[in-house]
Parts: structure tokens; C-alpha cells; sequence
């Protein structure tokens, strides 16, 4: 059994459907990561789980209970904040220690609770500092104190990381990663990162516009996304989307693509039939679009496809090609020692292994 | 236009601030020139004051005109100065100011943190009550008074400001934590803290500037008050500033000059204080509402 589930929840704001429908499963020590683009409704979810927001329709079970009508308060839940939103009034002390005493703690106990927790975090040195006084990644520390002290059963993260800089959001990523893995806590973190979603979650749900696009871990979602969507939300750089046709050449299954000039063998991920002619949309990912030195050795289905160059990138392990075929564009990734410009002609090797196929009238992947 | 035009030459800025500060010093010595006249007569003789020359130093400078504004001067019938109406004053505005700051604090705290239903509109007409001339109240308000059996007594006026002044000190808390981030606030009540708690653990401790802006304008408001002391109060019940003009009004006898200013003197103290103790704050705090961090 699940130890939090969320069924067919549902939020009107006005007659603005901000979220329509939303049933997740998440089981105890589970990381879920709710992640979109902005608006669509992932901090909504969030704020309804922490009971800050009133629910239209649906049910919140936590651990066998239905939490829909508890004060934030009673959920046992703690929240991150995007600002961090500690208590500028109160010391690093006191700020951990704020739920605690508002619990009733004795001062001792509590104390005790706080230098344990700032021990972990590693923010000893900072408990008589006021929060003014505290760089972004010692308050983002304090934060994840305040949360941590009281042993909730579930944790919430509303972007946690945004407000840092490039270099400080990767330590810190890496330590709420460490975080999870220690404390077997049960966590649910919103974010618009995907690079964030894949590297923590052990469960992903994509939303846009309110609705579940999808729900997997982080290698189905990004491996066998389940609509267009989620195949362009997922990966950077974005999947390359190649509008084609199914054919048939003597009893195998192919693709043209680059408006039939090029043949690529169908995808193993398509088992059923698609009759001859049938337009498609090949999803390939940049990293399955190679300089021949790179391809996969493994690979089954391959083809090699010349292009011209247009747009290089280096980003000093390898470098993102951007070249054109019969006026469409996509991707590569080739080793960052190939000699390569642009305007120059190519030829990168396609590996269909991993590539997936959509159906373009209704945007949803073919199996 | 030439390169050097446009950026302003070290002579030109001296200039300017020549200009600025003598312009400062000017308008500074208009605005001191009738307290230095209120202080300088206040301390001269009445036969040196009917000498003529306002502006000179007093000759044989006197604490009588002082003490006898203080314990002496005769206001209507009784002749025992005014410190009796100085203390009404102060009984007056000492509550008047803490119950409408407090009240206005609470208000501001609910019509941003605990928004309900129309708590624009409900906002709106509190609004509308910093709009609302007081001598258009003046009658239904004696009504109310009457009432409430509160007329003529010093707790009447203090109803009277504390009813006024909710408009101004709601429209100054509500402004101030119209900024106050939210996310302390869902903060708070996901650690456990209620409806007050929240307030006075969170949100009072981050109010300072702003507590200090509605006391001051508050105290200044309602010391200064005259309409209303001069309609709901009489005799002995009277705030300071009635009383302050049925002493310069009364026309029995010589006309006591030094007398008259320093009890105006007396009556300025108490704002006097009020601002040169936090009066900075009064500037922080008006900032603080105009640009954020």
C-alpha cells in the first residue's frame, strides 16, 4: 500500500481549472518530483498536499489517513520555500527551533534536536546568526533545518534550489540526494529543472496545464516519454522531432524522413503495424545522433545520414552539432575532438535504438 | 552639445550647493523665526513685551510667565493653569493611540494574511473613512456619545480618535504588509503557529518602522485635535488645545502675552518629543512603505 496517495484531486480557481483530475501514488521513502513549465499547476499541488490551499474535489491519504480537512499544521508535514521564508526576527536557533516550541518542546529537548540537526547540515558555527546575515546557500541549510527537526512524515520542496547560483544549486542538489539517502525520508519536490527531476527523483510526474502528462522514473520518462510533450520537457538539448512516413521495403518496417530523401529501420519501440504511408513524427535524442567514432557499438538499428553543419557548440566533453537536411534541423552530439564547422557537409550515424516514434494527430507516442 | 556640458564641472557643483544650502538656511530660519518669537516672549516681562521690539533678546529673562501658564492662568472660571488639561491630553492620547495602532495592526494583518470574501471592499470603505471630513460627523457622532453615556468624558474622545484614526492606521499597516511575504506567514502555520501567534511572533517583530510611523502621526493627529476636544468635551474635561484657546480667547483684563506662548509652548512639548525621539525612524519608516528592501 501507498503510503501517500492523491486521488482524482481536483482545484478551480474562479473558472480557471488549475488542476483537473491529479491522482499520484507515492510509496514511503519515495523522492517524487512534480516538474512542468511555469503555470502548470505543479506549486498548486504542492500547496494543496501542505494544506495551504482548500481542494475543489479529491481525496489526500497519508499513511492510511485522509488529511483533506487537517490544518497545515496537524499533517505533519514540512515545508521548503522557494524564498526559504525564515523568520528574519529570530536567530538560526530559533528558527529551526520555531515548530518545536510551537509543539510544546521543553527547551532542553529542544535544543538538543536543534544541534543535532545543524550537525547534520553543518551550520553549527551559524545558530546566533540572524538570517540577514547568512549567505543564499547557509539560508537554504537553515531551511532544510527548520524542516528536518521536526521528523515529518513527508517533506515538501517548492524549488528549492532556484534562488542560487549555477555552481552552489549542483552542491546542494547533490546534498539533498545524500539527504534522501540517509534519512530514508519521504519527499515530494517541485521544480521547472528537469536536470533536477532526473537526478533525484525516484519518481517523476510531468504536468502541463493542470493535467498529469505522465508518471514514471526518471528513466522511462526520459527513455519512453509518452507524449510529445514530455519528450521535448525532458532533455536539453530537446529531442529532435523529424516529421516522416511509415514504409515498408521488402517486409521491413522503415521510416523516411528528410521528405523521403533518407531511410532509417522503425524503432524497436513500435511493435505494431503502421500502414504504408502513415505520417510520424521520429523522436530522437541529440546523444543518439553521433560522429561515426561514437556510435554505440551495440546498436542494432543504425543509419548514416549526411547533413550540413549550421550551428556548432562545444561544450568541452563533446559538442552539440546543429546541421540541416531538406530544410529541417536536428541535433547531434559528437566527440569534442572531431574536427567540425559549419557550413561544412557531414555525416553523422542515426541510432534508432533508443529513438521513439509519435503519432502526430494526436500527439501521443506509437508502441 | 559639447562633451563638457553635459557632465557638471567642479566649479558648477559648488555653486549648486551654495545655492541649495543658502536656500536651506533661509527657509529654515522663516520656519524657526515664530518659535524663537514664541520662546524669547514667553521669557520677557509683559511691560517688555509692550516695549514693542519682538525680536530682541529678552532683557531679564523669567520662569513666571512659565509657572504661571503651568499652575496660575485663569481658563473660564478656574485660575489653576493649564496642567490640568495638559493631563487630560495625555490620558486622552495615550490609549487613543495604542488601541488604534494595535487595532489597525490587526486589521492590516487580516485584509492581507487571512484574506476573506470583499476584503477589498471592506478595505475600500475603511479607506473611505480617512476621506470623510470631521465636521461631517460631528452631530451623529454627539449621538453615538450620547449613547453610549460617554459624553464629555475623556474616554469619549478617546472612542471619538480611536474610530478615526483606524482608517489611517489600517491603511498604513496593510500597505506595509501588503510586502510581507507570504511564504513566512504559510511558514509559520505548517511549524504550528495560530492566528496570533503568527502575528506577534512573525509579523509584530518585523513591524518596527511602521508601528513607529502610526505612532507618531496618531499622537501628533489627536494632540493636536481641536474639533473634536472643543465639541465633545467642556470645562474640566477639556483636552489641552481647548484649553490652550479659552486662555489666549478670554478677554478679561490685560492681555498676558508671555503667558499665552508659553502655554502654546507646553502644548508643543509632547509632539516636539515625540518626533526628535523617532523621528528617524519616521523617515525610515515612510521609505520603507515607498521601495522595497
Amino acid at each position: 500500500m501507498s503510503f501517500l496517495e492523491i486521488k482524482n484531486l481536483s482545484k478551480k480557481i474562479g473558472n480557471n481549472e488549475v488542476l483537473k483530475n491529479i491522482s499520484i501514488e507515492l510509496e514511503k521513502g519515495g523522492f517524487l518530483v512534480l516538474v512542468g513549465p511555469s503555470g502548470c499547476g505543479k506549486s498548486t499541488l504542492l500547496n494543496a498536499i501542505a494544506g495551504l490551499m482548500p481542494l475543489t474535489s479529491g481525496e489526500i491519504v497519508l499513511d492510511g489517513q485522509v488529511i483533506n480537512d487537517l490544518h497545515p499544521s496537524k499533517r505533519d508535514i514540512a515545508m521548503v520555500f522557494q524564498s526559504y521564508a525564515l523568520y528574519p526576527n529570530m536567530t538560526v536557533e530559533e528558527n529551526i527551533g520555531f515548530a518545536l516550541e510551537m509543539r510544546g518542546v521543553d527547551k532542553s529537548e529542544r535544543g538538543e534536536l536543534i544541534r543535532n540537526v545543524a550537525k547534520t547540515l553543518q551550520i553549527e558555527h551559524l545558530l546566533s546568526r540572524r538570517p540577514s546575515q547568512l549567505s543564499g546557500g547557509q539560508r537554504q541549510r537553515v531551511a532544510m533545518g527548520r524542516a528536518l527537526v521536526r521528523q515529518p512524515r513527508v517533506f515538501l520542496f517548492d524549488e528549492p534550489l532556484s534562488n542560487l547560483d549555477a555552481k552552489l544549486r549542483v552542491e546542494m542538489r547533490a546534498e539533498i540526494k545524500s539527504l534522501h539517502h540517509n534519512t530514508d525520508a519521504t519527499i515530494i519536490y517541485v521544480t521547472h529543472d528537469q536536470i533536477e527531476a532526473m537526478t533525484l527523483a525516484t519518481k517523476i510526474v510531468v504536468l502541463k496545464d493542470g493535467a498529469i502528462q505522465q508518471v514514471g522514473t526518471p528513466a522511462e520518462i526520459y527513455n519512453h516519454p509518452a507524449n510529445l510533450f514530455v519528450a521535448d520537457f525532458m532533455g536539453s538539448p530537446a529531442m529532435n522531432m523529424l516529421k516522416g512516413k511509415a514504409v515498408s521495403s521488402n517486409g521491413t518496417r522503415q521510416i523516411s524522413i528528410f521528405d523521403g530523401t533518407v531511410r532509417v529501420p522503425m524503432p524497436s519501440s513500435v511493435t505494431t503495424q503502421l500502414a504504408d504511408g502513415r505520417e510520424v513524427i521520429l523522436g530522437l535524442r541529440p546523444e543518439g545522433i553521433t560522429d561515426e567514432g561514437l556510435v554505440d557499438p551495440t546498436a542494432d538499428a543504425i543509419a548514416k545520414v549526411d547533413a550540413d553543419v549550421r550551428l556548432v557548440e562545444p561544450t568541452g566533453s563533446d559538442t552539440f552539432v546543429t546541421a540541416t537536411l531538406q530544410g529541417s534541423s536536428f541535433t547531434g552530439r559528437v566527440r569534442a575532438d572531431v574536427p567540425i564547422a559549419p557550413r561544412e557537409r557531414f555525416t553523422f550515424v542515426f541510432n534508432l535504438d533508443k529513438a521513439v516514434v509519435f503519432d502526430p494527430a494526436t500527439n501521443q507516442r506509437l508502441t | 552639445m559639447s562633451a563638457a556640458a553635459e557632465t557638471v564641472s567642479a566649479g558648477s557643483a559648488r555653486t549648486a550647493r551654495i545655492v541649495i544650502y543658502s536656500l536651506l538656511v533661509l527657509l529654515a530660519l522663516v520656519y524657526l523665526l515664530p518659535l524663537y518669537v514664541m520662546l524669547t516672549t514667553s521669557f520677557k516681562s509683559l511691560a517688555e513685551i509692550r516695549g514693542g521690539d519682538m525680536l530682541a533678546l529678552p532683557r531679564d529673562p523669567s520662569w513666571e510667565a512659565w509657572t504661571k501658564a503651568w499652575g496660575q492662568a485663569c481658563i473660564g472660571v478656574t485660575c489653576e493653569g493649564i496642567k490640568g488639561y495638559f493631563w487630560n491630553s495625555i490620558r486622552m492620547v495615550v490609549p487613543a493611540v495604542l488601541i488604534s495602532t494595535v487595532l489597525g495592526a490587526l486589521n492590516g494583518y487580516v485584509l492581507t494574511k487571512w484574506r476573506f470574501p470583499g476584503h477589498k471592499l471592506v478595505f475600500g470603505l475603511m479607506l473611505f473613512a480617512c476621506f470623510i471630513p470631521f465636521q461631517a460627523v460631528l452631530i451623529p457622532m454627539a449621538r453615538v456619545l450620547g449613547i453610549f453615556g460617554l459624553a464629555n468624558s475623556t474616554t469619549g474622545l478617546v472612542f471619538v480618535h480611536v474610530v478615526y484614526g483606524l482608517g489611517f492606521t489600517t491603511l498604513f499597516f496593510r500597505n506595509y504588509y501588503e510586502a510581507f511575504p507570504d511564504e513566512l506567514i504559510k511558514a509559520a502555520m505548517i511549524d504550528g503557529a495560530g492566528f496570533f501567534k503568527i502575528f506577534w511572533r512573525i509579523l509584530l517583530p518585523s513591524s518596527g518602522p511602521i508601528i513607529v510611523v502610526t505612532i507618531i502621526y496618531q499622537f501628533t493627529n489627536i494632540w493636536n485635535d481641536f474639533l473634536f476636544g472643543v465639541s465633545f468635551s467642556s470645562g474640566a474635561e477639556s483636552p489641552m488645545t481647548v484649553a490652550l484657546n479659552n486662555l489666549v480667547s478670554s478677554s478679561t483684563g490685560v492681555k498676558e502675552y508671555n503667558v499665552d506662548m508659553a502655554a502654546a509652548v507646553f502644548a508643543a512639548l509632547p509632539t516636539l518629543f515625540v518626533y526628535i525621539v523617532a523621528g528617524r525612524y519616521f523617515v525610515r519608516g515612510l521609505m520603507a512603505g515607498a521601495v522595497k528592501g
